[in-house]
């Protein structure tokens, strides 16, 4: 080992801490591109295999009912691999010990084979015996809502028929992934659940006997969907089609797939926030060390040194500092992507949960990490290396300082010399001042940016709960019904008000681009049913769109949108957009509940009812309401409030909070290094004022003055950054789903704030022990 | 130079002025080791010494001997291993960091080297901040007159010479009317012709002020002008000499 290299171990021992600090910058930007990579992998790489593995099917058909032999035409299409058919129909189940009703999706299965698509995977027992009636599979999510087994029993109401079945499954479907009503958008597993049985069995109760309802097909690997979704339709028109839909348009793989669209954004945009930041702080940070040591560089240049030899050496410093930095992000994101992909992925249910991390984030992560490290050491070294080392050698002449606006006569009066000295010192350096500033603001737009969200999804779910929907209960009706029903409805003592609505499901469609969705009628100036931004009576012709849909379909105001509705006549409506509300969760279709009827040619009809009514009456108005045989579900708003915060708590604001604490970390780390560099630099200063009889205390606190100058500049300027990260994030992760609102609460700025006091102030303490140790006569003596 | 090292502060026979009897300054036995690394260093190994009231005191000695230690020990910049030091009958040794630290305050003006002005404020500036601390100060504006530089104040470091600028030194060091002005090697960064500008700064002090100067240096021309000579080698008071007559700065030729 040369002498070089001893110096370079001595110097790395030397500032260990402040390596570690910077080096805790750089593994902490890697840490966000590490668990926001994984965790989207993770999920990609999972959902690909259990398609792959269960053969998930790519178009998806219902009809009211057709015959079996049906098939046949359906395997001509050019491009169809496998087509099967199947019965699938709404059913009511019901648990001995649960009060409340239970909803569910029962599918058939055959009886004598799997499944060529959409097949299951059993986690516990198997399929139903060959023509059993009365054995049924359970999905894995409703069995551990109810702690089920296999063999355990479940009533269910098919077709009218209550029928005691025995549980001889639990199983996971690729189709069910995400196992949803499809009339709310979040998962509720207790109330909510799908369901397998012998194709055989539903027959009966359904009356298929030879004729199925459902059919779903995948597609040869060149196949042209548009094609044999175009060809299909033309053959199942006849038996009350509601038009063929390929994934997108799947519920269970349309929110995947939003999910990881949102995964992917915040892939791309908050490793690049947090890598960037980290790689300008590690920049300016190595520039900064490295300008420290002009004297050991002009040293090394007299001893006949060449730059090339000195860059050469300072380059291996900063190597182990970004050595450190990126093994460290690396470890420790692998420690912490691995629970948080598997806690996303608790609301996908796959039968192997697959860990994956791509080699081009590390590789990217690298690249960054060195170009900044890279740069920031040239740069200053060069700058070093090019003085003369007889200069360096010199004793430093004194920087020149010049009178300013601020001794002003007026201001004079309130300084004393050492705020003096600080306000001198900043204002004398003020590029370097201006970096510093720069750099603690942005790690303080980094707490923003990681705190931001919480009290934004807060907001956005008191707007939907408290001011858009303001019923406690949506019952639904099995069928469409007369308006009078509801009067049955405000007759019954325990509700304080109903107001009936009138949904329909449709599909939207503008430059080939199609929703499927419920088309809700509303009474005009609606008690019950806000919609934002939307204040006078409802257009008698024409619909809303919630903003983000009418942006989505690129739709003006009074622009026809295309409209074909999915039941009843199946009629094809043009009807002008006549407005947009903003409203941050879900995507909703609007029309006057009239103007619809007109529209479908029907009367006065309701597909529902809005109730207002008291928690505790609950007890008895749900078996009241149960008993009418025109209600087929009751939903809690509530209980939706509640799984939707918990969702949203569990998945994207756990993401969130571990941001928050990588952002704190790097918030410390860049206003220790601050401190710490503004002590070499003024070590000198501070000596000589404990030399003239200052206390360490004064010493410290001129510090301390000089940093908080520094912080309190860099503060508003960190909220402003961190706005606009902010502002960048809520645009690039709007989904369907939701659409977190750009609001801005006090608390945000305060987190913020306080994390960098906190940080100066613990810095500050850190250094305490350097500060009392100041060696008065070294410091004096060498220069 | 025996009674020096044996007599008490009382039974001094060695005054030059003998209206100023009182030593500032009473130190016996002073020791002090520096650990450098794993080598101990022994800086002083037991000083005896008195300093009096306003008299003008030269430490000559040769890089190593010691001088540098036994001035920082007797201005509270640096504490003693071993032995005694009283300020005014009042004990420097055994008293907390915070008591040297107001002590420094209160009594002692340092001169350096390399002047250890603060770059960032003016000359008026440097002398406040002394001032705004101390007991009883002198306005800055008289303590830069007494230096020769009314006519500098608003200047900053980077604007003035050397020479000034140890000017300003001295200026900032007298200001609090110290009780003792040390000075290590106030003219070792300065030309000859500057340095004896510096020195008459400092004589000058003394005879107006009446300020106890101590002076370290390796200049052997510069114990001329001192009352007292003291000559420091290996860590131990070699001889101490008496100037019968001190000659002026600028009678002296380095």
């Amino acid at each position: 080992m040369n002498a070089l290299q001893h110096k370079l171990q001595r110097d790395i021992r030397a500032m260990l801490g402040q390596i570690l600090a910077i080096a805790a910058v750089v593994a902490a930007g890697v840490m966000v591109l590490i668990i926001s990579v994984s965790t989207k992998q993770s999920i990609e790489l999972s959902q690909q295999r259990f398609y792959q593995t269960y053969q998930f099917a790519d178009v998806f058909a219902q009809v009211t009912r057709a015959p079996n032999d049906l098939i046949r035409q359906v395997e001509q299409i050019d491009g169809v691999n496998i087509a099967e058919t199947r019965i699938q129909a709404a059913a009511r189940f019901s648990l001995a010990g649960f009060d409340e009703p239970i909803q569910g999706q029962i599918v058939s299965i055959p009886d004598y084979s799997e499944p060529l698509l959409n097949r299951l995977h059993y986690l516990y027992g198997g399929r139903p015996g060959a023509g059993a009636q009365n054995e049924i599979v359970i999905s894995e999510p409703f069995a551990d809502a109810h702690g089920l087994h296999v063999g355990d029993d479940i009533h269910a109401i098919l077709n009218g028929r209550i029928q005691a079945l025995q549980i001889v499954g639990i199983a996971l479907s690729p189709e069910y992934i995400y196992q949803v009503d499809p009339n709310s958008i979040l998962p509720d597993y207790a109330r909510y659940g799908v369901f397998w049985m012998n194709r055989s069995a539903l027959a009966a109760a359904f009356d298929m006997d030879g004729a199925f309802n459902n059919i779903t097909l995948s597609l040869q690997s060149n196949a042209d969907s548009g094609y044999v979704s175009d060809s299909l339709n033309l053959i199942l028109q006849r038996y009350g089609s509601q038009g063929a839909y390929g994934r997108y348009e799947q519920v269970s793989h349309r929110f995947l797939s939003e999910e990881l669209q949102q995964l992917g954004v915040m892939a791309v945009v908050l490793p690049t926030i947090f890598l960037g930041v980290a790689a300008f702080l590690l920049n300016i940070l190595m520039t900064r060390i490295i300008h420290n040591q002009r004297q050991p560089i002009a040293l090394l240049k007299a001893f006949g040194y060449s730059n090339r030899h000195i860059i050469q050496h300072y380059l291996w410093f900063t190597t182990a500092v970004v050595g450190i930095g990126l093994l460290g992000g690396i470890v420790l994101g692998m420690i912490v992507a691995q629970p948080m992909a598997s806690l996303y992925a608790t609301y996908f249910r796959f039968p192997e949960f697959i860990f994956g991390l791509q080699p081009r984030a590390i590789a990217i992560a690298f690249i960054v990490a060195a170009i900044a490290g890279v740069t920031g050491t040239f740069r200053a070294v060069y700058a070093a290396a090019k003085r003369p080392p007889a200069e360096s050698m010199r004793p430093p002449s004194p920087p020149i300082y010049h009178r300013s606006w601020l001794d002003m006569p007026w201001l004079q009066a309130w300084f004393n010399q050492p705020v003096r000295i600080i306000l001198r010192n900043i204002q004398r350096f003020r590029l370097r001042a201006s970096l510093s500033v720069l750099g603690i603001a942005l790690s303080a737009s980094l707490l923003v940016v990681g705190s931001y969200q919480f009290n934004a999804v807060n907001e956005m779910l008191t707007t939907q709960y408290r001011q858009i929907l303001r019923m406690n209960l949506d019952v639904q009706f099995t069928d469409v019904t007369p308006g009078r029903a509801l009067y049955s409805l405000q007759s019954l003592p325990e509700v304080d008000y109903a107001e009936g609505y009138r949904s329909v499901p449709i599909q939207l469609s503008n430059n080939r681009k199609e929703w499927r969705l419920m088309l809700l009628g509303l009474n005009d100036h609606s008690e019950l049913r806000a919609l934002p931004g939307w204040q006078q009576a409802l257009p008698t012709d024409g619909i809303l769109l919630t903003r983000y849909l009418a942006e989505d379909l690129q739709l003006e105001l009074g622009d026809p949108v295309s409209v074909r509705v999915l039941t009843g006549r199946q009629q094809q409506l043009q009807l002008p957009l006549a407005g947009v509300i903003d409203e941050p969760l879900g995507l909703g279709v609007y029309m006057q509940r009239e103007a619809l009827n007109r529209a479908l040619r029907e009367g006065d009809v309701i597909s529902g009812a809005w109730i207002l009514s008291q928690e505790h009456t609950y007890a008895t108005l749900f078996p009241t309401l149960h008993e009418m045989p025109m209600v087929a579900s009751i939903t809690q708003f509530a209980q939706a409030e509640h799984e939707i915060r918990t969702y949203i708590d569990n998945t994207i604001l756990g993401f969130m909070a571990v941001m928050f604490v990588l952002a704190g970390s790097i918030t410390f780390a860049v206003v220790y290094n601050n401190a710490r560099i503004l002590f070499a630099e003024r070590e000198r200063e501070l000596a000589t004022m404990r030399v003239l009889g200052f206390s360490k205390a004064e010493v410290a606190a001129t510090l301390l003055g000089e940093l908080a100058v520094l912080v309190v500049l860099a503060i508003p300027l960190g909220w402003a950054i961190g706005m606009l990260f902010s502002w960048l994030l809520v645009t690039a992760m709007s989904i369907d789903l939701f659409r977190i609102p750009f609001v801005l609460s006090p608390h945000i700025f305060a987190l913020s704030a306080i994390g960098v006091l906190f940080a100066a102030l613990l810095s500050l303490g850190l250094m305490l022990k350097r500060i009392w140790q100041l060696d008065m006569i070294q410091s004096l003596k060498t220069e | 130079m025996n009674a020096a090292k044996r007599g008490s502060p009382n039974v001094n026979t060695e005054q030059v002025n003998p209206t100023e009897k009182t030593p500032v300054f009473f130190a016996r036995g002073l020791c002090k080791n520096y650990t450098m690394g794993e080598v101990e260093i022994k800086a002083l190994r037991g000083v005896d010494l008195e300093l009096y009231a306003g008299e003008f005191v030269v430490f000559l000695g040769a890089s190593g001997s010691g001088k540098s230690t036994l001035l920082n020990i007797l201005g509270g910049l640096d504490s003693a291993s071993s032995g005694e030091v009283t300020y005014q009958q009042q004990s420097l040794t055994n008293i907390s960091e915070r008591e040297l630290t107001l002590f420094r305050r209160q009594h002692v003006g340092f001169v350096f080297q390399f002047y250890n002005l603060i770059p960032s404020l003016t000359a008026l500036e440097n002398v406040a901040i002394v001032t705004e601390i101390a007991d009883n100060p002198m306005p800055p504006e008289q303590a830069l007159k007494l230096v020769g530089l009314e006519q500098r104040m608003h200047h900053f470091p980077a604007q003035l010479s050397g020479g000034e600028q140890q000017r300003v030194a001295i200026a900032r060091a007298i200001a609090k009317r110290p009780a003792v002005l040390m000075c290590d090697e106030p003219t070792g960064a300065l030309d000859s012709k500057t340095g004896i500008i510096v020195l008459e700064v400092l004589q000058n002090i003394n005879r107006e002020l009446g300020t106890t100067t101590a002076v370290i240096t390796h200049n052997e021309v510069i114990g001329e002008m001192a009352d007292r000579v003291i000559r420091l080698s290996d860590g131990k008071i070699a001889s101490i000499h008496e100037n019968k007559q001190r000659r002026s700065p600028s009678e002296l030729k380095w």
